[in-house]
């Protein structure tokens, strides 16, 4: 290769440079977090939990181009399937996450195998109508989900036998920082792989992709599977650290909402779904606090802006704005 | 001379319209096949009836004896039967090596692969590094396909052909697009295709149609009016009426 002058390893070695620095910018973030914001523990955790779910969007919704305002069923199986778990007995917090991961993954299964048949508007309706769908069920069937009450007084088993989930949230917000941590890591590692590609080659042109002899629903429907896997253990980190489940978990609104937070932070990057979890709901956190009934009025005015005048999200923007300044820098 | 690849009778109809109507035709391993006709005489139906996209009316399509009436398109490609886009349809972020690695991964098996590095093997690495020098693209092989001429993107289409390693390589208007001083460019990237594959052109381009293939049919509202050897095409009293003239003074 090099004897046709190509470059051997550049290309190669910059984007594995630039997921070391995310995930040191995520780690550092969250240290800063656990250092600044002691009182807040809980909230944070919240975020991280939240951030997981519009992570798993990302890479149906960035990567696959496939418009989902459904994924909170994702995130609530895990929730629900980890509540119930912790009830019954399994209160290793791992294992948790574990159940939380296969229930989602499942339930992604489920859903993709649904929405798959179709494209475009129906596909998008369809996502709707299955978390609907399991609001309902877990809505009616009260003696295992609790019903409107939702699922409360799970007590999860020390950390590592050592560290209680306690009133102050710290081993909950830690265990999740390093949860989202290792999440990201590995999400990186899919999306550059020769599976993430035929991903993205599917949201440009699947005509292509078939055109090069590969199957789309296969890849699609493990993708579903992955994604599930990574919001329900958004979920399961949620009832862990909250000790409670409730409808709000798996309904409309949080996967509404989770899509304006991808769309905010910015598509197909992973780090802007991060972005925009943390902004939004900092936003959300803060003017709630000063205006509960109209804090919603404000963040459809950000989000308007950011659609108008920053449509790559706040993340494409920031990679917009180092382009600029590395260009200014020049001589 | 056995067929690599055949269609027999392959017709289809959209309520009363027969757009392809008993289109018969086999190629050798080898052949340089060119499909011609006026603007609505069917060929995109065709290409869409042989790859798959469309089920045909009535009629059989076979790749190396083998019948390909009932396997989807994906199965088609797999089993030889590869196609390029008469509008380039590439991925506008990747680039032409991505591009490579993609389909060299896919007919090693490995491209749904998720546990594996997308660069991880070299020998590919160096296949598509080969064959984008033998098309001239290693200049460009590390852009982002939205940044490269059109001229560029249609031999990136043939690269991509070529990385599948085809028994039949259907070509629809390779050089639909380009800008005349580039035509030479993608005559020589079609000059450089595997002697031993069978390759049949949908071109509009006469004069590149006369340079590259050995035979030549030509489609009108649907049925094949005309086979035979390049020369002939213009002579034919049928052909100059189905082009009403325009092309009848092609070629000489």
């Amino acid at each position: 290769m090099t004897a046709l002058g190509l470059k051997p390893d550049g290309a190669q070695a910059r984007p594995l440079l630039r997921d070391l620095a995310s995930i040191a910018l995520i780690a550092l973030a969250g240290a800063s977090g656990y250092w600044l914001f002691p009182d807040n523990l809980s909230f944070l955790t919240r975020v991280i939990s939240v951030a997981l779910l519009v992570l798993s969007l990302d890479l149906v919704v960035g990567y696959c181009g496939i418009a989902s305002l459904g994924q909170a069923a994702l995130y609530g199986a895990g929730a629900y399937a980890a509540g119930i778990a912790c009830l019954n007995g399994v209160t290793e917090p791992f294992l948790l996450i574990l159940i939380g991961a296969a229930a989602g993954a499942v339930t992604g299964l489920m859903m993709g195998a649904v929405m798959l048949r179709a494209h475009g508007l129906p596909q998008l309706v369809l996502s709707i109508a299955i978390v609907q769908l399991l609001h309902e069920a877990a809505n009616k069937l009260a003696w295992l989900t609790g019903g409107s009450d939702g699922l409360s007084g799970m007590l999860p088993a020390p950390l590592f036998g050592l560290f209680e989930f306690d009133l102050w949230g710290r081993a909950a917000y830690l265990f999740g920082l390093g949860l989202l941590i290792v999440t990201f890591a590995l999400l990186r590692l899919l999306v550059r792989s020769p599976f993430g590609m035929v991903c993205r080659g599917l949201k440009e042109d699947p005509l292509r992709v078939s055109a090069l002899g590969i199957s789309a629903f296969p890849v699609l429907i493990r993708m579903f599977a992955i994604s599930g896997a990574v919001a329900g253990m958004g979920g399961a980190l949620g009832a862990i650290a909250t000790q409670v489940v409730g409808l709000d978990s798996v309904s409309f609104e949080l996967s509404a909402n989770a899509l304006v937070m991808l769309v905010l932070g910015g598509l197909g990057q992973l780090t802007g779904a991060l972005i925009g979890t943390v902004v939004f709901m900092s936003i959300e956190h803060v003017i709630a606090a000063i205006n509960p009934f109209h804090w919603m009025t404000l963040v459809g005015a950000i989000l308007v802006a950011i659609v108008l005048f920053a449509p790559r999200g706040l993340s494409g923007t920031l990679d917009e704005l180092a382009r600029l300044l590395r260009r200014e820098g020049r001589p | 001379m056995s067929a690599v690849f055949s269609v027999e009778r392959l017709s289809k109809s959209f309520g009363g319209l027969k757009v392809n109507h008993d289109i018969s035709l086999s190629m050798a391993a080898g052949e340089r096949l060119a499909l011609i006709g006026p603007n609505g005489a069917g060929k995109t139906t065709f290409v869409n009836l042989v790859t798959g996209r469309i089920r045909p009316s009535r009629g059989a399509v076979s790749l190396g004896g083998e019948d390909m009436t009932a396997v989807s398109a994906v199965g088609r490609v797999r089993r030889g039967l590869v196609r390029t886009f008469q509008v380039t349809r590439l991925f506008s972020e990747m680039t032409p090596e991505e591009h490579m690695l993609l389909a060299l991964l896919q007919r090693a098996g490995r491209a749904t692969r998720i546990l594996a590095r997308f660069r991880g093997d070299a020998t590919l690495r160096d296949e598509a590094a080969d064959i984008l020098a033998t098309l001239g693209l290693t200049e460009v092989a590390r852009r982002p396909v939205a940044e490269i001429a059109y001229g560029q993107q249609r031999l990136l289409e043939i690269a991509i052909a070529m990385a599948q390693r085809p028994k039949v390589l259907l070509l629809d208007e390779p050089a639909a697009g380009v800008p005349s001083s580039d035509t030479p460019l993608i005559e020589r990237a079609l000059e450089r295709l595997p002697p031993e594959l069978a390759v049949l052109m949908i071109e509009h381009d006469m004069d590149l149609v006369f340079r590259f293939a050995k035979r030549v049919i030509v489609l009108a509202a649907g049925e094949v009016i005309f086979q035979g050897l390049p020369g002939e095409v213009a002579q034919d009293e049928k052909v100059r009426e189905a082009y009403l003239g325009s092309y009848a003074h092609a070629g000489r």
